[in-house]
């Protein structure tokens, strides 16, 4: 455990006699709580890939990331806060990942290390390989890098407890775990011809329907590039002026329109608020 | 299993009179590969089982360094585009003897060799899962690296993946003028998938307990075993995420007692596609690419892929070879990256027997010596990317400057020989002798090791092991010796073996191993100084002209044979694709007599068997 430090804790306009801070910490209840959270992580003890041994580097005693209290790396998800997902999440893996994230007891925190697992990395375009874990777990922390260096990690670990840090307990949508009922599972992915996440079933529907009609499945037309084409200045626009003067009238008159309908709205709004 | 691999007397022949004796003996059944840039010979697939027989048996060459497919689609005749290709050595030493076997690809079948060579066992089942040829006579033909159901074959030429953009890089969306989209975007699910047109969604919500173990082929009626409390036989799943299976591996395991029955690998987790990306990146692409496969020994990995790419381009015009002191460099990375590799192997087969993390702290602490090297040279800890073709990345600087070695926001740097010479002379040496003296007599290591695991040497070489799982076996096979590349044959080291073939002789080679490294990088030391201002870099490492053919280049990596399997198809200027690029992954085949040794043994052991194959799985599944 870190050296409970009581002037850290202190944090309240309270009086508190100066020869007493030593001693005597008055707190919120939401900093205590906190500070006891993101000075405990425990990781789970799970390496993907290259990015794991890295992590083990972090862990290890030249780097060691129990200085900032992570101190014990748990094999089971239900000892552990964190999941450092480092490495390569490939299609066949994202299951297992998936499955350990559902098992580990809120409040859960999820740190994407590497390219790799931020967003595909060098392997990204590969066929079984995930675009990403953010595609199935919400992410609190990115670190770049291909490994990240111990010192990345290091940062992420203490970018995730300035993260904890800013969490209320009296915001319900910082600490959700504290609502009604048990929080809902993330769907487990389901390894068919490709990985299927469950929660896409009605894309995939759609999409086999019009593969049906003979149109072409997977890929969705985009539109065009937006070609940024500086405007040449010409001189001869004085010209055209008159002409454009006439299409303006009914432009003005329409966007006037719109700017009292906007008007209008906001001024109800402020109404309805006071 | 197999029959007898080692016969009692066999003359090494060389290749030449190798091929003579097979054209002789089998004279409708061998020719001559004529192709360009192509050696060996093209067997008819029929015949395919006896020739083998007669390559292990009659001539010697009893080591399947290699078998691996290729796809010819568009480039070759439409009855034999696609190939399985073997490369078989003398457990001895020397050359190797290429023998290819041809079929059509719109109906791929070649027989098994497995009961020629155990050791093409996992290497077929690779050749089904991602080319689609199936081996009548397999014992056990399903996919190994995607998972059963998986929509086609994707190494084939013609296999498109969800992302798709172009056969080759760099992909004109990229070029200056192109627009760049996100591949997510281009997606109608915004994710890597791609789904087939007949797509039946009704069968999909299978998630009960068999479903885990379905297509695994145990052999096991797992409901039978869950729903009966008579029988001591039971299913144990380890991994793939289990803190001892050193990634995400997974063995299915059937249990009779505590007494191990069958053990499937399953693996195929961190499968990259490695190759399918490297056919579409251009050969200088692919360097990068290397590192990530032992992503323990980098540098080894550079070199052996920069072997093969630089034996096709000393075919075409503009090759010069790498300067001396490249070669030096090269070899004193090599050694480092052994010495690397093997610290953090032993610190973790250590953590598999129970003694917790602690010698793994020790060993990282030197390895960790070593990484601030590799950074200060290269400029990155694991991910060194150093060597090029024809030389290396940049030569060794005046002073080590490594970011990582902050003291108090200072970064320290150190005068770059003599940290290596300190390095390898002083504090390398005794670290592994205050290790050793605390370790390799140590009664719960010998009692845990000595005859556990235990892999006969005849065995070893039928299963195509590779580093010291074969040579802890007893057989002195080390391709720096018996195929010796760089400046090996100038250097003095010995090939320490093992005699049982057990956890302990692998450990213990590994030790020795790691001495004569210590003993090689001290010879190098004064080959350094001698050389010094010499140029490193390559001429044309950047641009290489890569002419038409195939190559195979072999390396003794830290965890064995690293070969990479290259083929070259394109105009006269040479492309800058491969078309074929193959890893044959030690790790991978080493991972063959897993199950093998782990039989009879008690569960707990089994950790300790796979600790002592030392695998890393960047390898394993590519
Ligand atoms: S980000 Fe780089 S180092 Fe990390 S897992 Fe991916 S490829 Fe490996």
């Amino acid at each position: 455990m870190a050296d409970l430090n009581l002037n850290e804790l202190h944090d309240t306009e309270f009086p508190l006699p100066e020869q007493m801070h030593g001693n005597v910490a008055i707190t919120s209840l939401s900093k205590l709580y906190n500070w006891s959270r993101r000075s405990s992580m425990w990781p789970l003890l799970f390496g993907l890939a290259c990015c794991a041994i890295e992590m083990i580097g972090t862990a290890a005693s030249r780097f060691d990331f129990s200085r900032f209290g992570m101190e014990v790396m748990r094999a089971t998800p239900r000892q552990s806060d964190l999941m450092i997902v480092s490495g390569t999440v490939t299609k066949k893996m994202v299951v297992p990942i998936v499955r350990l994230y559902n098992q580990m007891p809120e409040p859960k925190y999820v740190m994407a290390m590497g390219a790799c697992a931020s967003g595909g990395g060098p392997f990204k375009e590969g066929y079984n390989v995930v675009s990403g874990i953010d595609k199935y777990l919400p992410v609190d922390v990115y670190v770049p890098g291909c490994p990240p260096t111990p010192q990345a990690l290091l940062h992420g670990l203490i970018t995730l407890q300035k993260k904890i840090d800013g969490q209320s307990l009296a915001n319900l949508d910082d600490v959700p775990w504290y609502g009604v009922g048990p929080s809902e599972p993330t769907p487990i992915p389901i390894l068919g011809p490709d990985i299927i996440d469950p929660r896409q079933m009605d894309t995939i529907r759609r999409q086999a329907e019009l593969a049906a009609l003979g149109q072409p499945i997977g890929l969705r037309a985009l539109p065009d590039v937006p070609v940024y084409k500086p405007k040449p200045k010409k001189a001869v626009a004085a010209a055209a002026v008159v002409e454009e003067v006439v299409v303006d009238e009914e432009d003005a008159a329409r966007v006037m329109e719109l700017r009292q309908a906007a008007l209008a709205r906001k001024r109800a709004y402020d109404a309805s608020k006071s | 299993m197999t029959d007898q691999v080692l016969p009692e007397k066999v003359e090494t022949t060389d290749v030449d009179s190798a091929i003579a004796y097979l054209k002789d003996k089998f004279p409708s059944a061998v020719s001559d590969d004529t192709r360009d840039g192509y050696s060996g010979v093209i067997v008819d697939k029929n015949k395919l089982v006896d020739v083998a027989r007669a390559i292990r048996d009659e001539l010697g060459y009893n080591y399947l360094s290699s078998a691996t497919a290729v796809d010819y689609h568009t480039l070759g005749e439409p009855d034999s585009d696609m190939e399985m290709v073997y490369h078989a050595y003398p457990i001895t030493g020397g050359g190797a003897l290429v023998f290819k076997a041809q079929t059509p690809r719109d109906n791929p079948e070649i027989p098994s060799l497995v009961n020629v060579w155990p050791g093409a066992d996992f290497q077929e089942r690779e050749a089904y899962d991602l080319m689609g040829i199936r081996f009548p006579g397999h014992p056990n033909l399903k996919r190994i690296l995607m998972w059963e159901g998986f929509l086609g074959h994707p190494l084939r030429k013609d296999w498109k993946e969800a992302y798709y953009e172009e056969d080759h890089k760099p992909f004109s969306s990229r070029w200056p003028s192109g627009n760049v989209w996100r591949a997510e975007e281009k997606n109608a699910y915004g994710k890597n998938v791609r789904y087939p047109d007949d797509f039946d969604l009704s069968r999909l919500n299978d998630v009960s307990e068999e479903s885990l173990y379905e297509g695994l082929g145990l052999g096991v009626d797992v409901q039978a075993i869950e729903g009966t409390m008579h029988t001591d036989r039971l299913v144990v799943n380890m991994g793939p995420h289990h803190p001892s299976t050193h990634g995400v591996f997974r063995m299915v395991i059937t249990l009779d007692g505590e007494t191990i029955d069958t053990l499937e690998p399953v693996m195929g987790y961190l499968h990259r596609n490695h190759e399918k990306i490297g056919e579409r990146n251009t050969y200088l692409h692919n360097m990068p690419f290397t590192d990530r496969l032992d992503y323990l020994s980098s540098m080894g990995n550079n070199l052996g892929y920069a072997l093969a790419v630089e034996q096709l381009m000393a075919l075409g015009p503009r090759w010069n070879p790498p300067s001396y002191r490249a070669e030096v460099i090269r070899v004193l990375m090599a050694e480092l990256t052994r010495i690397v590799n093997h610290l953090w192997s032993i610190g973790f087969l250590l953590n598999d027997l129970g003694a917790f993390f602690t010698p793994m702290l020790y060993a990282n602490n030197e390895r960790e010596k070593i990484l601030d090297f590799f950074e200060g040279v290269a400029g990155s800890r694991l991910m060194c990317n150093y060597v090029r073709f024809g030389g290396v990345f940049q030569d060794i600087p005046e002073r080590i400057h490594s970011v990582q070695n902050m003291v108090n926001d200072r970064v320290r740097d150190f005068d770059s020989m003599k940290f290596l010479t300190e390095l390898v002379s002083e504090r390398l040496p005794r670290f592994l002798d205050e290790y050793e003296y605390y370790l390799s007599e140590n009664e719960i290591i010998k009692a845990r090791c000595i005859n556990v695991g235990v892999l006969p040497p005849d065995e070893a070489v039928g299963y195509s092991a590779a580093g010291p799982l074969l040579r802890g076996s007893g057989i002195p096979y080390d391709v720096r010796r018996a195929d010796p590349y760089s400046i090996y044959p100038e250097l003095d080291f010995d090939i320490p073996v093992g005699e049982r073939g057990d956890i302990y002789d692998r450990y213990t080679v590994r030790i020795r191993e790691m001495r004569e490294s210590l003993r090689i990088l001290r010879q190098l030391l004064p080959r350094l100084e001698a050389t010094k201002g010499e140029s490193v870099a390559g001429t044309n490492a950047h641009t290489p002209r890569v002419p038409v053919g195939e190559s195979y280049g072999r390396v003794e990596n830290p965890k064995g044979e690293l070969g990479f399997y290259v083929v070259s198809a394109g105009d006269a200027k040479g492309t800058q694709n491969p078309w074929r690029y193959h890893v044959r992954a030690p790790s991978f085949i080493n991972l063959t007599p897993l199950g093998r040794m782990s039989h009879k043994q008690k569960v707990a052991d089994v950790v300790t068997v796979l600790g002592s194959i030392d695998i890393v799985l960047g390898e394993t599944d590519r």
